[in-house]
């Protein structure tokens, strides 16, 4: 079975190095194949052709709300990148529609034009599926969203910048434990979604660690709308906190629900959590929502400041973490590609393995080697309608 | 307590939903598919006129109420008239109005897109009762009462009026009531008409009762509606009352019971159940075609 996929992968190298010759033969053709290494190191790196980066993001479907706001700090980078001059970026934005086989398309769509770098996509549910087409034809991955487990375990192109829900979670639960001295909690999570499941795993470990009792554990369906028979139970066990892991869809109703029902204790929330909707959408009833998160809005970090002011004169709206994971994604591939001065796939991908104490908005990250991420993470409070720091 | 109260408000709208796809199947023997649709987009448009427009949603439910019987006299004209001549109508019907379901979430897709919506934060009325230690909104009593209105006006409107007698006619049979001087086209798209509206308020309430609206939300009723329509006996009203609000119940009580995640097991189970012992139905007669 491996030699087949190894002649494939192969062979599809060869047709993209063919069809880039072939589509340079007309114009500057000697120029073409190697015009993506340039001249100079780090910052003084000089990059003629601007690189190619693909993005694979839902702009469309379920997950478009992210997405969204992935394609806004991307973009804001890349206008940032391009004033910063020497190596500039042809950012390259696809819509995967929130559906992994429309993500598998897209993947192989930039595999075929030559990128150096495919960032995305949005859902860890896609990025298992497509990842394996870039990492067989050696094109280097740098996921900004995806927090499940084993992402970078497919393949030694696939990095990460965002933190993983077992990075987040343990820190979550045990500041939330210090803050509010919890004993008891009552855990709900929706039981048909890989995202939500896997974080449900990770808080039940965490609670267990921590020496927090689970007084329940209630499951929902993440189409579900109706939460009250859920939370009258919830209520009845007179918990400390409510620990829930649940995509936005869900959480909005839900924190609406248990607060109409007179559950003031804290929500303890997973990343799903973690979008300025939330406030928005469920108004005064997000107010104690707890949720760890890997970027921290009111961080006094200047690169922090100048990113929140740049986002709001492009967007007039806050960014949010999905944009700040984007905004950081391409500012990594950028020292990647500056640490050889060369946009090469492989270059690209020796650069991201190299990262170490890189400053970024999310705070200094630094790529470990099982090519994930590690920075601090923060645990947030909702306070007076925004994300605050929960001491 | 306050289980039994979570029942009722989610079961008062299943059943309003119910009454309407069990309407025009009492009178008119077709199933309508496009109900759920209509289930989706009115509460789209409720949300579009409290948000966009400012109304408050008191008013928006009236106006909901007649851009869903708009949208019956829409279906009755595109999906089912034009095919009423066929020998296998019925199931003719039913796909169609399959069809004209998909254009209708389409549409709703094109002109909201895919995302969540939901009314404002502030649209709501912050009043709360505290009945017997369990905790109401104003809103949910209010979406108790709507439905029972509703509900009632419709029994009142089939057997006390004289449109209700047409109606029943064309229920008894179609071919007698037209040589009797009946309006069969007419009353047929008014049947159309009310049972679309009562499925729109219907929609509008489900989405102010969880603050939530999504393009999905109408397949998600669609067979918690024809549950409740065989259980309470096909074409039965006072059938899609009870069994709206028993499965409502069941629903509630399965989570305190037995837990959550055998919530749709128990809860359709349970309905199965009752056809064994009464393959009829609740109400059902013998004789299943009625008002």
């Amino acid at each position: 079975m491996r030699r087949p996929i190894t002649t494939l992968a192969t062979l599809t190298t060869l047709s993209v190095v063919l069809a880039a010759c072939g589509s340079g033969g007309g114009g500057d053709g000697a120029a073409e194949d190697g015009s993506l290494v340039g001249e100079g190191t780090g910052a003084d790196c000089v990059i003629d052709t601007p690189v190619p980066v693909g993005a694979a993001l839902s702009l469309t479907g379920a997950a478009a709300s992210y997405g969204e706001s992935q394609r806004n700090g991307l973009e804001l980078a890349a206008e940032h990148l391009e004033e910063k001059g020497g190596v500039t970026y042809d950012l390259r934005i696809e819509d995967d529609q929130t559906d992994p086989r429309q993500g598998i398309s897209v993947f192989e769509g930039f595999v075929e034009d030559g990128v150096s770098v495919i960032i995305g996509p949005t859902l860890s549910n896609g990025a298992f599926q497509a990842q394996p087409v870039a990492q067989e034809a050696g094109v280097p991955v740098l996921a900004i969203s995806n927090t499940a487990d084993g992402i970078t375990a497919q393949g030694d192109y696939i990095f990460r910048d965002s933190l993983t829900e077992a990075q987040v979670i343990p820190q979550t639960v045990a500041q939330a434990k210090a803050a509010f001295g919890l004993e008891k909690v009552v855990v709900m999570y929706s039981n048909d979604d890989a995202f939500t499941e896997s974080g449900y795993e990770v808080f039940a470990a965490a609670l267990e660690e921590e020496g927090v009792e689970v007084l329940d554990t209630l499951t929902f369906s993440k189409a579900d709308t109706d939460f009250r028979p859920l939370l009258t139970e919830a209520k009845a066990l007179e918990p400390d906190a409510v620990v829930v892991s649940a995509l936005i869809e869900a959480a909005i109703p839900l924190v609406t629900q248990a607060r109409e029902l007179g559950i003031d204790v804290p929500i303890i929330g997973g990343n799903g959590f973690n979008n300025p909707k939330l406030m928005a959408d469920a108004g005064e009833a997000a107010e104690g929502v707890v949720v760890g998160a890997a970027w921290n809005s009111a961080s006094d970090n200047p690169l922090n400041a100048d990113f929140i002011a740049a986002y709001e004169e492009k967007y007039g709206a806050s960014p949010d973490q999905f944009a700040a994971q984007a905004y950081a994604g391409l500012m990594i591939i950028d020292e990647a590609v500056r640490s050889g001065c060369s946009g090469e796939r492989d270059a690209v991908k020796e650069g991201l393995a190299g990262i170490q104490d890189f400053e970024t908005v999310l705070g200094t990250l630094s790529i470990n080697e099982n090519r994930d991420a590690e920075h601090e993470a923060v645990v947030q409070i909702v306070e007076d309608g925004t994300f605050a720091v929960l001491e | 307590m306050q289980q039994l109260l979570n029942g009722l408000f989610i079961g008062s709208i299943y059943a309003l939903f119910a009454i309407g796809f069990t309407l025009v199947f009492g009178i008119l023997d077709r199933l309508n598919l496009a109900h759920p649709a209509v289930f989706a987009a009115s509460a789209f448009i409720g949300i579009e006129l409290v948000d966009a427009a400012g109304m408050s949603i008191w008013l928006a439910l009236p106006v909901v109420f007649v851009v869903g019987g708009l949208l019956g006299l829409v279906i009755e004209r595109v999906a089912f008239r034009p095919l009423k001549g066929r020998p296998d109508a019925h199931f003719a019907g039913l796909i169609s109005s399959i069809a004209l379901a998909g254009m209708f979430i389409a549409l709703l897709q094109w002109r909201y897109g895919p995302g969540t919506r939901r009314f404002p934060a502030d649209a709501f009325p912050d009043t709360r009762f505290q009945v017997l230690g369990a905790q109401v909104t104003l809103l949910q009593v209010a979406i108790l009462v709507i439905s029972v209105l509703l509900m009632v006006g419709l029994t009142l409107l089939v057997g006390r009026t004289r449109l209700g007698r047409a109606m029943r006619a064309v229920a008894e049979n179609p071919t007698a009531a037209r040589v009797l001087g009946v309006n069969v086209d007419r009353v047929t798209a008014t049947t159309f008409a009310i049972s679309s509206a009562l499925g729109a308020v219907a929609g509008a309430l489900f989405a102010m009762n969880v603050n939530s609206a999504q393009l999905g939300m109408g397949a998600a009723i669609e067979l918690k509606g024809l549950a409740v329509i065989i259980v309470g006996g096909m074409g039965s009203l006072p059938g899609a009352l009870v069994g709206g609000l028993l499965l409502g119940l069941a629903e509630v009580f399965a989570v305190q019971y037995v837990g959550s995640s055998w919530r749709d097991l128990i809860a359709f189970g349970l309905l199965f159940v009752i056809l064994l012992l009464r393959p009829q139905g609740l109400f059902g007669a013998r004789r299943v075609r009625e008002v």
